[in-house]
């Protein structure tokens, strides 16, 4: 077992004390940045806040636009008329991205477990696999799978049809798989070799050791870049849109052009943006407290 | 009669495809191989320009952010909030269709033109994208130099800027290099979404081509094989690096 270089244990005190404590933190939390594949989100309260105030000025912006033609309705209620449009994309959303971590963390777990085998084809392959998920790009992954799965497949004479937006979850999912894989192996990595010593001392066999000892206390370590991963792939689903799905992205592009008045940009985009906060925020805040909680010193 | 190797070279590629169906334009249509040349080149100049860009803004505002100045703070801060927090996706519309359309001109019949083109714009908005992650970088690597350093500088008679520029920058680089790392081969990846707005990159041209040429399976692969050399010499280059300078005692 060895142990990565970037989750070894930083010397707190040294001899010649040149750096601050700061570094020992720097370096710690690059190491988990790079095992967790995406950087951490931060949310807070005053970023909703900002969102509000960008989405007042837009409104200020367009019923100041709107002196000129007063035949238009408000902007609020606008706005309030294409909600349950824009709602309705925005659970588009929220399935996608809920389908993409579900399928990702089922396949990623399985990869991940092959990258901590003991033979060595399986170990490589799944290392190969990880890092060429991890190093394309999430839009030319849903390219690839838009582009190359079927829109029908044909199961014992059955034929199961594939629309557009499960083909974009398949594209999300494949890298989801390859940072959750990465993320297991490198919670599996961080735990001392010691505790895989002392139960082989205690006769445990390596299947045991592994489910009864390493994984509990892995779980810990692999919950908060887990959810900060799905707060990201969140964000990222709105990607589809490039790709021809009608997600909130592209019902809003809809909405915009059906109404036809150029005021109505920052508005309507600022309040997408909010939607995504509304959903993000709690996640990102839960993920900062598990952290608190969960921080072992390594 | 110089080009007679080379051309047999490319020929090679059309028996290729007649006889596997392996359909390589990009290698043996001269059209194909120059848009593809061209796509690869700039994804590799988007690249290159914006983690130059990034990491100059990274440098600039870890040293704003140290200014004395309350409103400078607050401005470098704002700056982190606004991009480290919204997809780059939105980003990049933000720019190129809202700050875009606000400093179009026109021309003589009156139509808007913009006046800054869609590769500025991805420059620009990825340039800012990764250089709101690199000034937390670089305040982090900063603040790991010890005070006693500075006074020490200062001492010798270096002023505020050079103590910065001789003293405390390549100290705080290579405490940053590992998190800067993560932060650029992050940026290479997202240069594919210039797509959205027309940027003729690797992925752009690749969708010209498999439109024109019909070999969507074939230039799929193509295209994730070359991006996945690219970020994996990145990640190989910064790596070898990083091991190279680390600071011993300190994470790797």
């Amino acid at each position: 077992m060895r142990i990565l270089p970037w989750c070894a244990p930083l010397p707190q005190r040294t001899d010649l004390p040149v750096l601050l404590p700061a570094a020992a933190h720097l370096a710690r939390q690059a190491a988990r940045e790079r095992t967790a594949g995406v950087p951490m989100l931060r949310l807070h309260a005053t970023h909703g806040a900002a969102l509000l105030l960008l989405f007042a000025i837009g409104c200020a912006i367009a019923e100041v636009q709107a002196q000129a033609q007063p035949a238009n309705p408000s902007i609020l209620a606008t706005i309030l008329k294409w909600t349950p449009l824009l709602l309705s994309g925005f659970m588009f959303n929220l399935a996608i991205s809920a389908l993409a971590m579900a399928a990702g963390t089922f396949a990623g777990l399985f990869l991940g477990f092959a990258q901590i085998s003991r033979v060595a084809p399986v170990k490589k392959g799944a290392w190969l696999t990880t890092h060429f998920f991890r190093n394309a790009p999430w839009l030319v992954l849903l390219f690839y799978c838009m582009f190359l799965l079927p829109f029908q497949i044909t199961v014992f004479g059955v034929t199961i049809p594939l629309p557009d937006w499960i083909k974009a979850t398949f594209g999300l999912a494949l890298p989801v798989m390859a940072n959750v894989s990465e993320i297991l192996r490198g919670a599996v990595q961080s735990i001392p070799t010691t505790q895989w010593e002392s139960a082989a001392s205690l006769a445990f066999t390596r299947r045991q050791t592994m489910w009864m000892i390493i994984l509990p206390q892995c779980i810990k370590r692999m919950l908060p870049p887990w959810m900060n991963l799905y707060a990201i792939l969140t964000m990222a689903t709105v990607l589809v849109s490039i790709v021809g799905v009608s997600d909130m992205m592209t019902l809003t592009r809809q909405a915009l052009s059906a109404e036809n008045r150029p005021g109505l940009l920052l508005a309507f985009y600022s309040y997408v943006l909010f939607w995504f906060f509304l959903y993000c925020y709690p996640i990102a805040r839960w993920t900062v407290r598990l952290e608190a909680r969960y921080a072992v010193d390594v | 009669m110089t080009e007679q190797p080379m051309d047999s070279f490319w020929e090679w590629f059309r028996w290729l495809h007649d006889a596997t169906g392996i359909n390589l334009t990009i290698f043996y249509d001269k059209f194909d191989r120059g848009r593809f040349a061209s796509g690869f080149l700039m994804t590799v100049r988007l690249s290159a320009i914006c983690i130059v860009a990034s990491v100059l803004i990274g440098i600039v505002g870890a040293w704003l952010q140290g200014s004395r100045l309350t409103i400078t703070r607050n401005i470098v801060h704002w700056y982190i909030q606004f991009f480290r927090n919204t997809p780059p996706l939105v980003q990049l519309y933000f720019f190129y269709f809202g700050v875009g359309s606000l400093i179009s001109g026109s021309d003589v019949s009156g139509n808007p033109v913009p006046m800054v083109s869609n590769v500025t714009w991805a420059i620009v908005s990825l340039s800012f994208f990764a250089g709101a992650f690199n000034v937390e970088i670089f305040r982090s690597g900063i603040e790991a130099v010890p005070k006693t350093t500075l006074e020490a500088a200062e001492s010798l008679g270096f002023s505020r800027l050079k103590t910065y520029v001789y003293i405390v920058l390549p100290l705080a680089f290579r405490i940053s290099l590992p998190a800067l790392n993560n932060n650029l081969v992050n940026l290479v990846k997202t240069t594919t979404l210039a797509f959205a707005i027309a940027v003729p990159e690797m992925l752009y041209v690749s969708s010209q081509i498999w439109s024109d040429e019909l070999n969507v399976p074939v230039m799929m692969n193509v295209l994730l094989i070359c991006y996945f050399v690219l970020v994996g010499c990145l990640v190989y280059v910064m790596h070898r690096w990083e091991r190279a300078i680390h600071v011993p005692g300190f994470g790797a």
